[in-house]
């Protein structure tokens, strides 16, 4: 017997809010499944299992707030005999090797397509079958927006209604049309359900008040927003001995290679300079160990690269969740995992490896227009690496001077773990690795396993 | 190019924002500013609004046309001109 309990998702994390379960009593979890989604100061995190087995009780209601530690399901371990496939079937096994959690490590493959359970679970909510839809996500994977679209393009049809459940019965809802009522301030018990049993859907939640785009819950955390990164970053400053450098880089080779590569593409498979910048840093960072890692009772240098990324959120704050194993990740999959990722910040939806993994985070201001940036480092990580606006500068190449464009690259890094030397090094590694970007993107192998580690 | 494709473009431009950056207003925007410095949209939202701009149209912008784009009414323009 397990349990499944409140995780702490953050140094300053005392306690959270439950605000969704995805799974029910009776229902297979696998480690890594996403379970619940926990609302932080900062953004709504999705929470994993870390064992297989049987929900067999739920000990927290949703809209509950409870210390980091507390209980929150029971989780009766199966016997590895009595292990039968998760409900998607034909689904593998999710990856479940050692280490911390991938950055996709919660989905599922079928049939070519990548369901996340999250999105499997909406599916069924509002009742879309997800193996008709066109991925809109990276390679061709279901998104939740797919599924809310299909949803919406279908309610032109009526639903067959069944009877009320009757009175005095508990009510019964999935998680999802409990949220939307919340949202929508609708009461649940006078709904008529379309599901099994007479269970209400989300589908069935009338829309009393249209659903506020900006949505009321992000309005309210943007005071919350600001004091999570007050703490964090007085924290940063109060304990890690910051030392700072700087190089300017030209990117005329590696911007050139990325047009060239970006010219006969569709639009949907380009790669932005960001990209190559993030890649970049990321086999940088795997190489210096002083620079990747955290600071915590000592040094604990990590032994794969878990890259944060600073994403400016609308209306105001900052998030930096993490893409793991980013320089591992051809270009092509680095460019979907921040598109995806740009998009659920912002959404205020993050899983919970993304949001505790970062071993080493990038900051890029150049769509700003600054020209350089210096990071304040993330505790309790150990660097911050910041890119500039690029910029076309006078530089002098062969021994002449040529117009090229340059981009201002910083390091903020923890003199605890690291000196200038080493962090010069890593710059110059950087600049080097931009200076040939083909070596940024060697060609994949046909079969491309998650768990496989080269 | 007609008055009516120059509002269909605004319009969809109207409509792809509104998901990719639900604060903004075109209506703000002038017309002949930065669109992304007006909208505060960084590279990834320009590149959503262009792969929103091919889902709606089937219009395929190459990457060398982006600078045509760079203003409210060049993309307007822009999308108007090539729309059948």
């Amino acid at each position: 017997m397990g349990e499944f309990c409140m995780p702490s998702l953050g140094a300053d994390m005392d306690e959270g809010t439950l605000i969704e379960w995805f799974v029910a009593p009776g229902d297979l979890v696998r480690r890594g499944d996403i379970v619940a989604v926990v609302d932080t100061e900062k953004s709504d995190i999705e929470v994993e299992v870390f064992e297989d087995g049987t929900v067999t009780e739920l000990l927290v209601d949703v809209g509950a707030t409870v210390p980091v530690g507390t209980p929150l399901a029971r989780i009766e371990a199966t016997p590895r005999s009595r292990v039968t496939p998760s409900p998607a079937p034909a689904a593998p096994a999710a990856p479940a090797a050692s280490g911390p959690p991938r950055g996709v490590p919660t989905t599922s493959r079928t049939a070519g397509r990548v369901l996340s359970p999250l999105v499997r679970h909406l599916a069924e909510d509002l009742r879309v079958d997800a193996s008709d839809l066109r991925g809109s996500g990276p390679g061709g994977v279901v998104t939740r927006r797919d599924v809310e679209r299909a949803a919406r393009a279908s309610q032109g049809a009526p639903a067959p209604r069944r009877p009320p459940a009757g009175a005095g019965t508990r009510l019964r809802a999935s998680p999802y049309a409990r949220r939307l009522a919340g949202e929508r301030g609708v009461d649940l018990h006078g709904v008529v359900g379309s599901g099994p049993g007479g269970a209400v859907l989300a589908t069935d939640v009338p829309i009393a008040a249209p659903p506020d785009r900006a949505g009321s819950r992000t309005v309210d955390r943007d005071g919350d927003v600001r004091g999570a990164i007050a703490r964090s970053m007085a924290r940063s400053k109060r304990e890690i001995p910051h030392y700072y450098l700087q190089t300017t880089i030209d990117l005329g080779p590696a911007l050139d290679w990325l047009r060239r590569r970006n010219e006969d593409r569709p639009v949907t498979e380009r790669v932005l300079p960001a990209v190559l910048l993030l890649k970049a840093t990321a086999v940088a960072a795997a190489e210096h160990p002083a620079l990747n890692g955290r600071w915590e009772d000592g040094h604990r240098p990590a032994s794969n690269v878990h890259l944060g990324v600073a994403i400016a959120l609308r209306g105001g704050g900052i998030v930096a969740p993490g893409i793991a194993d980013a320089d591992r990740l051809p270009l092509d999959e680095l460019m979907a995992a921040l598109r995806d990722l740009s998009a659920r910040a912002r959404a205020g939806r993050l899983r919970q490896g993304e949001w505790t993994g970062p071993t080493i985070t990038v900051t890029n201001l150049g769509d700003l227009g600054v020209d350089a940036v210096w990071g304040v480092i993330n505790p309790p990580q150990l660097a911050m690496v910041g890119f500039g606006a690029v910029r076309d500068a006078v530089l002098a190449v062969d021994g002449l001077p040529a117009v090229r464009p340059a981009v201002i690259t910083s390091l903020a890094a923890d003199h605890r773990t690291s000196d200038g030397m080493q962090g010069a090094a890593f710059l110059g590694r950087i600049a080097r690795l931009l200076g040939s970007p083909e070596s940024l993107d060697p060609p994949t192998p046909d079969h491309h396993d998650d768990g496989a580690i080269p | 190019m007609t008055d009516t494709a120059e509002q269909c473009a605004r319009e969809l431009l109207a409509r792809l924002l509104a998901d990719i950056a639900p604060e903004v207003d075109l209506a703000d925007a002038r017309p002949d500013g930065q669109l992304q410095e007006e909208l505060g949209l960084d590279s990834m939202d320009f590149l959503n609004l262009m792969i929103g701009v091919h889902e709606a149209t089937g219009l395929e912008v190459p990457e060398r046309d982006y600078p045509q784009l760079s203003t409210l009414e060049g993309a307007i323009g822009y999308l108007a001109s090539r729309s059948s």
